[in-house]
């Protein structure tokens, strides 16, 4: 699903590298997480993944089902099956809830050359999926994000996902800010979209959130680099025994 | 007290070309209006309200040329909605095009028509709203507007209007100067919706006078025309009666030269004054908005929210005002003016101003200037919404607030719509 070769980032206005030579490999529908100390460039991964500005590749590539998404917009990316849940969702004043998903949705569809989903069908299946969010009426009246708490802003990222379908889901820190039932929620919410033909990439700090959302591969990230990669067990060290030792032992 | 020479000279020169109608009452009061204009002479570029728009091409004896623009790409704006039509072609009322002017509860007349007849309650609204709003800033663009309109509409409405009164403007003639001069009185609790659009001229110049009574409602919505070339100088004045309501949004796209006054006094208790509006220009645009609201009664509301979008040079001006009299206690006053600047080129200026002589009162304003959100872009792309429909929502967005003071949704999508078809015809 998503290839990872040797790829190395420097930030684009200040000669500061911050990946250097990430390698990851997740077959179709495998859960991966990413777990690494502050600083380690997780999030850049995802960021670079999804299309931001401000970053440059100096060095390796990225495949999604075989396309180089490197080169692409990132609504291409978007609309090739590649979804990011951000750690801070955007704030959009002025503009809609509904508006927002319904016109993400359809620019998909267009752009896959599928046809446009009506207002009915809109309607009916944005209901659907935000009841099992817990998402109510107002919220999706609201505009995008504004006046959301952190933890309806992550059901609004989940929600998104559920509507938008994606074959890569990339999380990123989704679990920042949320009490323990918000992160259950979340958790449903993901568990409920695993399927033979969709991968996830979870990136976190806490091995509390893959009790909810359990992978099959663990990677440690560190100092722009995976330095290792286990089952689910990795985590679990981390959360004894903290990054040092795993650090120390690389370090070797 | 003589005017110096060269504003005497250019005034001269402005009123040579234009005939003087001095026949019965409205005669008495297009004087008054050409005294008020004598004392004045025209707006200048060093008077203190002209200082970010040059009046020049408004003032001068012939307008500059204006092809008329041929909108054949969308149809005209208002068009689905049920109304009666009055047509100006140039100014010049066209019968044939308009409707039958008759409709409950509200009287209407033109001006045109109405020198030699008994229109008693005219007679204390022509020219007397526009005179009290000379001071203490003048306009002298509307003492002319008042000594010299050739035509306009005189509306009473005693009522609930069944359906909007529509003033639609065409542009045909390069060289067209149109001056037109309205009149709307709503006695107590009376309803009226009257909406403009149209690029009138080549170049116009344009009063209206609304005299809101106790517990009245007037909505105005106008769409200045979409011609490239055209100038306009238009002004509303209006006094708002106890517990009246008055709503006034303008749309404009396009258009070299527009300069809109806006002179709103609530002189009852509880009255409400909302003034927006929208204007996107790109490359030879300039926009100006003069905002003077005075509160007199007490706990009135006022509220001014105005926001641009300017791109490839345009300019876009706002000044305003809020003056709160002693006495009128518990006033509510709001006034935001944004721009949302599409490249590096293009210019806002803005001057609030703020005046109180009450000591209860809450009067809040903000201005400012930006580019679009590049973190709310990313996030709409990163949706899959492609860039240009990802800055269409987010300048659409930025309107929304102005457009929200448009309070019948029909007319409120409409414009909307209207913006659409701008941002997808300039989007590059």
């Amino acid at each position: 699903m998503l290839e990872i070769n040797n790829l190395h980032v420097k930030l684009e206005d200040e000669d500061k590298v911050i990946l250097r030579g990430v390698d990851l490999k997740i077959g179709a529908g495998e859960v991966h997480a990413i777990m690494g100390p502050n600083g380690s460039g997780k999030s850049t991964l995802s960021y670079v993944l999804s299309g931001r500005d401000g970053y440059e590749v100096t060095e390796g590539s990225a495949t999604l089902e075989g396309q180089e998404l490197l080169e692409m917009e990132p609504e291409e990316r978007a609309a090739a099956g590649l979804f990011l849940a951000f750690q801070y969702p955007v704030e959009i004043p002025g503009v809609g809830n509904m508006t927002f998903l319904r016109t993400a949705l359809n620019a998909q569809r267009k752009t896959r050359g599928e046809e446009e989903l009506s207002a009915g069908d809109f309607l009916k299946l944005v209901r659907a999926k935000a009841k099992t969010l817990k998402i109510d009426a107002e919220m999706l009246k609201r505009p995008v994000n504004v006046g959301f708490s952190g933890g309806e802003k992550k059901r609004n990222e989940i929600l998104q996902m559920a509507m938008l379908e994606p074959k890569m889901c990339i999380l990123d820190e989704t679990d920042s800010g949320l009490d323990v039932d918000a992160m259950k929620l979340v958790a449903d919410g993901v568990n409920a979209l695993r399927d033979a033909g969709r991968s996830f990439l979870v990136i976190t700090h806490y091995q509390r959130l893959l009790d909810h959302i359990k992978p099959d591969v663990v990677h440690i990230m560190a100092a722009g680099r995976i330095i290792k990669s286990g089952g689910p067990e990795l985590a679990l060290e981390v959360e004894n025994n903290g990054y040092a030792d795993l650090l120390a032992e690389v370090a070797q | 007290m003589n005017l110096p020479k060269a504003k005497q000279d250019a005034l001269t020169a402005r009123l040579a070309g234009l005939s003087f109608d001095a026949r019965g009452w409205l005669g008495a009061a297009r004087s008054e209006a050409l005294a008020r204009l004598g004392a004045m002479g025209l707006p200048g570029k060093r008077d203190e309200y002209w200082r970010y728009t040059d009046p020049t091409s408004l003032t001068t004896p012939e307008p500059p040329p204006a092809a008329a623009f041929d909108a054949g790409d969308e149809t005209p704006v208002f068009d689905g909605i049920d109304r009666v039509k009055l047509v100006f072609t140039d100014g010049v009322f066209d019968a044939d095009a308009s409707d039958d002017l008759t409709l409950a509860g509200v009287e209407i007349e033109r001006l045109a028509e109405a020198g030699g007849a008994d229109i008693h309650w005219a007679q204390g609204l022509y020219g007397v709203l526009e005179a009290r709003g000379q001071n203490p800033v003048q306009r002298p663009l509307a003492a002319l507007a008042s000594a010299f309109a050739t035509d306009g509409v005189l509306i009473r409405v005693t009522g609930r209007a069944a359906k909007p009164v529509s003033l639609i403007y065409r542009h045909v003639s390069e060289t067209s100067d149109a001056i037109l001069h309205h009149c709307v009185k709503l006695e107590p609790g009376a309803e009226l919706t009257l909406l403009e659009n149209g690029p009138a001229a080549a170049r116009f110049t344009k009063v209206l006078e609304v005299e809101v009574g106790t517990g009245a409602r007037f909505h105005h919505i106008r769409a200045q025309g979409r011609d490239h070339a055209r100038r306009a100088a238009t002004h509303v004045f209006a006094r708002i009666g106890a517990g009246a309501l008055f709503k006034s949004f303008t749309l404009t796209a396009n258009g070299r030269l527009t300069r809109n006054d806006a002179v709103l006094e609530l002189v009852g208790d509880d009255a409400v004054a909302h003034v927006a509006g929208a204007s996107m220009g790109d490359g030879d645009f300039h926009h100006d908005d003069t905002v003077f609201i005075t509160h007199e009664g007490e706990r009135c509301e006022s509220r001014q929210v105005f926001k641009k979008v300017l791109k490839n040079g345009a300019v876009g001006v706002f000044q305003g005002k809020i003056l709160v009299k002693p006495g009128a206690q518990k006033t509510d006053g709001y006034q935001i003016s944004q721009s949302l600047l599409l490249d590096g080129d293009s210019q806002f200026l803005a001057k609030p101003e703020l005046e109180i002589y009450a000591d209860d009162v809450k009067c809040s304003h903000g201005s400012t200037s930006g580019a679009i959100d590049d973190t709310a872009l990313y996030y709409l792309r990163s949706r899959g919404v492609p860039l240009r429909q990802a800055q269409s929502l987010l300048v659409l967005a930025f309107l929304a607030e102005a457009i929200g003071e448009i309070e019948d949704e029909a007319i409120a999508e409409d414009i909307r719509s209207r913006l659409e078809g701008w941002l997808h015809r300039h989007a590059h």
